[in-house]
């Protein structure tokens, strides 16, 4: 594997433009009623997950909250895979059972998309507990929000984490809110780091809008957790430009304060780095928009016409090995309604 | 074939799965140093050692999901729970993560875990320890429920479940560890396939339907209405989900009278479901409106002789029997 500063970071600019793009789309086509459910974008904070993931192996693990389309896009998944689970299509990246908070994929060991606030910190210490009993050295990337930090479930997998001195970058995206409440009306403490500080975990801040940041920094602990297995903390200082979630005007903070956020915006930083450095002209730059622009626009037309999840298939994912594993626990009623549906579209 | 304990086979079929899969390890609290709080785990951390057996801290929450997590990479955890009434503090991992992951990744990930631990009312513990939690459980889509009664179905059950590719819980009776039972030796392969229910005892006037700490009572009620005339059988539901709807079936039509003895509360129910399946499909075998006999629907009181009054006990059993064969 390349050192990480010497990976393309052209490429992962051109990454950071297809999360943007994605999410605009996704913005627009929610609100054109062809994705349902809730819908939670990730505009502004593109440099934590791409300088992440720009920091790893491919068969390092990683898994998230429910703000997630960014981490399974920056981990190889297709656009067409997420806009297609968006729309609930047999193509998308669950099959279009798990919908915007629950992207899965295993090729890309991206291990979701979990939508209770903390209840994946524990999954991720899971999986890096297998590293560790394999003997591997691989390290588990476990991303989490601000409002992650106060649940149980957050304390207990910090504390079995250092416990078992497990291969974990426990990675706070901390976007200043969680929902509608800011870190200081819901945290006792000065700075989200000082959490890890609790379990004898090492914890940094870092400056979260910029790429190039976040890439060196979890290279640096990736690199330290590699020799001799252990936990590591990094507080991400980060913004998101929209609501939580699509129908959430963020009425709780200012114009201004949006503003300022966006004065400093990741893509425009890691832009005029390049440019600066005579590594991209501005030319490059709207060339890698337009084909972003052009990938997300593709996905939309590959989900519009990808076919629904059948209808006969709807007991196939309950249990792992078989129809024969439910048999005995299938209401019959429930398949009489079902062929009494079989003729309705879903939307 | 030779008597061991219930606890015993518990054990070996733990130590049996640990030798057979290095992929299996089993954690909890107090699972390897001290041996286990019930000693099931006894002596297996000196048998293999602390990578595979790991003690936890009282973090019900964290380690439950830590054993989810390690499933989806391919391991096949054993979350010991020190009883199902801690499992509550881990129930959004039991019934939100670790049975929704197959089907919110689209089938990309199965999750082949065992909780396991003690379930169901043992002796003046309280209300806070004493949960029957089956009900809850077997209502969740993706997971699967058994409730061994005896030392033979123990050994069984559980080796199957570590095996299975979902996650499924071994609800032990707590009061029966220490029972007695035949069971094959151990170097003869003893797998019994969850869904699969059992006549414990043969019988032709009346249905007795039970489960875990209610198959003793069962099999003792029925010894007792022999005196009466009256030929009960006894059904050993053995898995509560999946569902072993054949053997009930099979049974009614020959004794046309049910009487369901449960461990848990009666509203919702394991009995509730039962009798509407019932109902649904032998209607016409019925003689006799079914009778549940389950416990009361308060949470359980300290005092010994309000707990009895609360169980599902041998009094109101022979009472429902006679009931249901108008004796």
């Amino acid at each position: 594997m390349q050192p990480v500063e010497q990976r393309d970071e052209v490429e992962m600019l051109s990454m950071m433009l297809l999360i943007r793009r994605f999410e605009e789309r996704a913005s627009q086509q929610y609100q054109a009623q062809k994705i349902g459910g809730f819908c939670h974008l990730y505009i502004g904070q593109e440099a934590v997950v791409t300088g992440a993931i720009a920091a790893i192996r491919d068969d390092d693990y990683i898994i998230t909250a429910y703000r997630d389309h960014a981490h399974a896009l920056a981990r190889g998944t297709t656009a067409d895979a997420c806009m297609a689970e968006l729309f609930g299509k047999v193509t998308g990246c669950s099959r279009g059972l798990g919908g915007s908070m629950h992207f899965f994929d295993k090729k890309h060991h991206m291990y979701g998309g979990h939508a209770i606030v903390a209840a994946h910190v524990p999954l991720g210490v899971g999986l890096a507990f297998a590293i560790k009993y394999r003997g591997e050295d691989r390290v588990t990337l476990c991303f989490f929000g601000d409002g992650a930090i106060n649940q149980g479930s957050f304390h207990e997998a910090l504390n079995l984490a250092a416990l078992y001195k497990l291969p974990i970058v426990f990675i706070c995206e901390n976007n200043l809110f969680a929902m509608g409440t800011s870190v200081t009306r819901s945290t006792s403490l000065r700075q989200i780091v000082d959490r890890a500080e609790g379990y004898d975990i090492p914890g940094e801040i870092v400056d979260g809008m910029n790429f190039r940041e976040v890439r060196d920094k979890v290279a640096e602990v990736v690199d330290s957790i590699r020799k001799e297995s252990h936990p590591a903390f990094l507080e991400m200082r980060t913004y998101r430009y929209r609501g939580h979630s699509m129908s959430d005007p963020a009425s709780y903070r200012t114009k201004q304060e949006l503003e300022k956020y966006r004065l400093d915006d990741p893509i425009t930083r890691l832009r005029a780095q390049l440019t600066r450095e005579g590594k991209l002209t501005n030319e490059q730059f709207d060339l890698l928009d337009k084909q972003a622009k052009e990938t997300v626009l593709a996905s939309v037309k590959f989900a519009e016409k990808s076919p629904q999840p059948p209808l006969d298939t709807l007991y196939d994912y309950t249990y792992a090995n078989g129809a024969a594993a439910q048999s005995a626990t299938k209401n019959s009623d429930e398949s009489q309604r079902l062929e009494s549906t079989t003729g309705q579209q879903g939307r | 074939m030779r008597e061991i304990t219930y606890r015993q086979a518990l054990n070996e079929a733990l130590a049996e799965e640990l030798e057979r899969d290095p992929n299996v390890f089993l954690m909890g609290e107090e699972v390897a140093e001290y041996q286990g709080a019930y000693k099931v785990s006894q002596g297996l951390l000196q048998r293999f050692g602390p990578r595979r057996i790991i003690d936890t801290p009282i973090s019900e929450n964290g380690f439950a999901g830590l054993g989810v997590g390690a499933a989806m990479v391919g391991l096949r955890p054993i979350i010991e729970f020190m009883t199902f009434s801690f499992s509550l503090v881990a129930f959004d991992q039991v019934v939100n993560n670790a049975p929704n992951m197959y089907t919110m990744s689209g089938g990309q990930f199965n999750i082949p875990i065992t909780f396991r631990g003690p379930n169901g009312p043992a002796h003046q513990l309280g209300a806070t320890h004493s949960h029957a939690t089956e009900n809850f459980y077997a209502s969740v889509p993706g997971l699967k429920v058994c409730t061994p009664a005896t030392p033979r179905d123990a050994k069984g059950l559980l080796k199957t479940a570590i095996r299975d590719d979902n996650p499924v819980l071994v609800l032990e009776a707590e009061l029966l560890y220490s029972s007695k039972g035949m069971v094959e030796p151990p170097d003869e392969e003893l797998l019994i396939p969850l869904g699969k229910a059992e006549v414990k005892r043969e019988g032709s006037d009346v249905s007795i339907i039970c489960y875990a700490q209610t198959v003793p009572l069962a099999l003792k009620v029925a010894d007792q209405m022999e005196d009466e005339d009256i030929s009960a059988e006894v059904l050993d539901l053995r898995s509560i989900k999946p569902l072993d709807e054949q053997a009930i079936y099979e049974s009614i039509a020959k004794t046309h009278r049910v009487v369901i003895v449960e461990q848990d509360h009666p509203f919702c129910g394991v009995g509730a479901e039962i009798c509407y399946r019932i109902q649904k499909n032998i209607f016409d075998a019925l003689d006799a409106p079914i009778i549940r006999v389950s416990q009361e629907d308060v949470p359980m009181p300290y005092n010994e002789r309000l707990e009895h009054a609360v169980l599902p006990n041998a009094e109101k059993l022979l009472a429902a029997v006679k009931q249901v064969c108008y004796a």
